[in-house]
C-alpha cells in the first residue's frame, strides 16, 4: 500500500494539463500496474469509464510487457493503439506507474512522444521526492 | 497495492479472486454484480474465450462507503482458470491486496484444488508476497451440486487439503445460489482493510 502527498498530486496534475492537455490530448490518466488510478485529467469532453479503462490499460500493459521479455527484449518502448477518432498511447514512467494519453487525430503522434517523455521526467523528479 | 488518493479522499483496493478453472470465480462476481447492482456504476468488464471461459480477467468495481470520510472502491478481479494461462493469472496478481481462493467441492476437482493453490503460492512468491501473510479466504464452492448427487468432498477433506497450513477463514458456499458468497466477499473486505490499518500504523 502506498500513498501519495496532496502537494505531488496537484504538482502532477498541474505538468498533465500544462503539458498535454494544451497539446490537444482529450484525456491523460496516470495508472499504477496494479490498475488504480493515481491521477486523470481530460479536456471535459471524455465520458468514458476510468476505473474500467484503468484496470485493463494495466493489463495490457503488463501483457506487452510479459511479450517483450518473451522475445528478448526488456520492455516495447512504443506503446500505441490507433483508432479511426481515438489512439490511445501508453508510456512507462517507472516499474510501477504509467502514463496514458487519449488523444485524436489533430495531435501528431511524434509531437506527442516528444511532450510524454518531458512529463514522464518531471514525474519521476516529483515521485522520487 | 493499495492506493490512498488523498486528493479525491478515496482508497482504492484490489481483490483476486483465484482457483482451479471451472470453479466458479466469474460465477461469484456475477452474483455479486446483480446483488450491489445499486452501488456498481459500471458494467463488469469480461475478457472471455469464445467458448465463454475467462481469457484474462474479470473486473468489477464496487464502492462500499466511506471510513474516516475515505471512499473505498474494492476493485474485484478474477484471474483464468485454465492451466495453460499461468502467465495470465501472474499478471492479474500484480499489486493484489487480499485473496479469495475458490476452490471446487467436487471429489473429481481434489487434486486441481491444491496444485492451483500451491501455484498460487508462486506466483505470489514471483511478486514478493507471502501466501501466510496475505489477507486470503477460502471459499468452497458448489454445494449446490450435494442435491444432484454429485460426490463431494466434505468440509473437513476440502480443510485438511487446503487450510491445514494457512489456517484462514473458508465458507462452503455456491456461488450460483449466491450462498455465502456476500459472506465471503465481506470477510476479504474486512481483512484487507484491517491489514491496511496495520501497514499505516
Amino acid at each position: 500500500m502506498y500513498d501519495v502527498s496532496l502537494e505531488q498530486l496537484e504538482e502532477i496534475d498541474a505538468i498533465l494539463k500544462n503539458d498535454l492537455l494544451t497539446i490537444g490530448v482529450h484525456c491523460t490518466i496516470i495508472i499504477d500496474i496494479a490498475g488504480n488510478t493515481i491521477a486523470q485529467i481530460d479536456d471535459g469532453r471524455s465520458s468514458f469509464d476510468v476505473t474500467s479503462f484503468a484496470a485493463l490499460a494495466a493489463g495490457n500493459f503488463a501483457a506487452v510487457d510479459a511479450m517483450a521479455q518473451l522475445v528478448g527484449e526488456q520492455q516495447f518502448s512504443l506503446h500505441f493503439h490507433r483508432g479511426e477518432h481515438e489512439s490511445i498511447h501508453f508510456s512507462k514512467i517507472n516499474d510501477e506507474i504509467l502514463l496514458v494519453c487519449i488523444f485524436g487525430q489533430d495531435v501528431s503522434l511524434g509531437f506527442l512522444r516528444l511532450k510524454t517523455d518531458e512529463v514522464i521526467g518531471k514525474i519521476k523528479k516529483i515521485w522520487a521526492g | 497495492m493499495g492506493f490512498i488518493n488523498v486528493k479525491k479522499k478515496e482508497v482504492q483496493i484490489k481483490i483476486v479472486y483465484y482457483g482451479p478453472g471451472r470453479g466458479g470465480k466469474t460465477t461469484n462476481l456475477d452474483y455479486i454484480n446483480k446483488k450491489y447492482k445499486q452501488r456498481i456504476k459500471t458494467e463488469m468488464v469480461s475478457i472471455k474465450t469464445h467458448g465463454d471461459r475467462t481469457l484474462f480477467f474479470d473486473f468489477l468495481p464496487v464502492d462500499i462507503g466511506k471510513i474516516h470520510g475515505f471512499d473505498i472502491k474494492i476493485q474485484l478481479y478474477t484471474v483464468p482458470g485454465q492451466v495453460k494461462y499461468n502467465a495470465t493469472r501472474k499478471l492479474v496478481l500484480k499489486g493484489v491486496d487480499g485473496l479469495v481462493y475458490v476452490a471446487d467441492l467436487q471429489q473429481e476437482r481434489r487434486d486441481s484444488n491444491i496444485k492451483a493453490l500451491e501455484q498460487m503460492r508462486e506466483n505470489l512468491i514471483s511478486h514478493n508476497k507471502d501466501i501466510l501473510k496475505i489477507p486470503l479466504v477460502l471459499q468452497y464452492n458448489k454445494i449446490d451440486l450435494k442435491d444432484e448427487g454429485v460426490p463431494l468432498l466434505t468440509f473437513q477433506e476440502m480443510e485438511q487439503d487446503l487450510n491445514q497450513e494457512l489456517k484462514v477463514p473458508s465458507f462452503v458456499g455456491s456461488a450460483i445460489t449466491g450462498e455465502n458468497v456476500v459472506v465471503t466477499l465481506k470477510k476479504i473486505i474486512s481483512m484487507t482493510l484491517i491489514s491496511f490499518r496495520k501497514e499505516l500504523q
